[in-house]
């Protein structure tokens, strides 16, 4: 079966949507990226969806999922490169992807993603 | 309303819904919607063929093209399941009777010019959205 890759930098896990997902091909995405998480122990994931024509629901959910589960393991998402066309359905359909972290570009993402994860280590080096 | 083209398009899968989409936003762009416009009408469809594939059981999307007054594009999804006992509580946000959000006949109401529901217990449900240019 088809999947999505996903790539290591660092601390930060990296996936880019390329293709339009099946339903079933945006759970294995969900439950990959949970796992590589746990294995890594990374701090961050990055979604770039850049490619995507449109989020109907179910991707919608799937990325309040996978913001949700990373959260719970201890590690940040952000959400790249909406194409404003899809922001605007998305609002309208219904969703504003409450708990998601977005940014407009990769290059944002990574610098809110750093931000992040240096943030809590100032907010937990300053009580050791 | 003069129908200028019409195909049918089964939704028997998962790989269908991707189809449909596909489809979808070759006719919507080849009418000259707005790239929003278009998605939009993508995004309803993949929300309507998730339900007829999920509630009922598979069908087929009848997609047609239709010139007058304006150029528009209209959708029927149509399938022999179950059917929508209550339709009015079916297209509040929030209900579901599945796995999902709830959104998905409301939520495509939302993204299109004209939307109808025919539902027998029993029988099965027909879906009919418009979208015009």
């Amino acid at each position: 079966m088809e999947k999505i890759p996903i790539l290591r930098m660092g601390e930060f896990l990296l996936a880019t949507i390329q293709v339009d997902m099946h339903d079933r091909l945006a759970l294995a995405l969900q439950d990959d990226l949970t796992t590589r998480i746990s294995e890594t122990g990374a701090r961050g994931v990055l979604i770039d969806i850049s490619s995507l024509e449109i989020v109907d629901s179910f991707i919608g959910r799937m990325l309040g999922n996978i913001a949700a589960m990373s959260r719970v393991l201890d590690a940040q998402t952000v959400v790249v490169g909406m194409r404003p066309a899809v922001a605007i359905t998305l609002v309208e359909l219904g969703m504003s992807l409450t708990g998601v972290k977005t940014a407009l570009n990769v290059d944002a993402g990574m610098e809110l993603l750093h931000s992040a994860v240096d943030g809590e280590r100032e907010f937990y080096g300053s009580r050791i | 309303m003069a129908v200028v083209s019409s195909e049918s398009v089964p939704v028997a899968n998962e790989t269908d819904v991707v189809t449909v989409r596909r489809r979808v936003r070759e006719v919507a762009g080849t009418l000259g919607l707005s790239l929003v416009d278009q998605t939009k009408v993508v995004t309803a469809a993949s929300e309507l063929a998730r339900n007829t594939l999920l509630h009922g059981g598979g069908g087929t999307m009848e997609l047609t093209t239709l010139n007058g007054p304006r150029l528009g594009i209209r959708l029927t999804f149509e399938d022999k399941g179950p059917g929508i006992p209550d339709i009015q509580l079916a297209l509040r946000d929030g209900f579901t009777t599945g796995s999902g959000l709830g959104l998905g006949l409301g939520g495509a109401k939302r993204l299109v010019n004209e939307f109808e529901v025919v539902s027998r217990v029993g029988e099965g449900t027909k879906v009919t959205i418009v979208r015009w240019k």
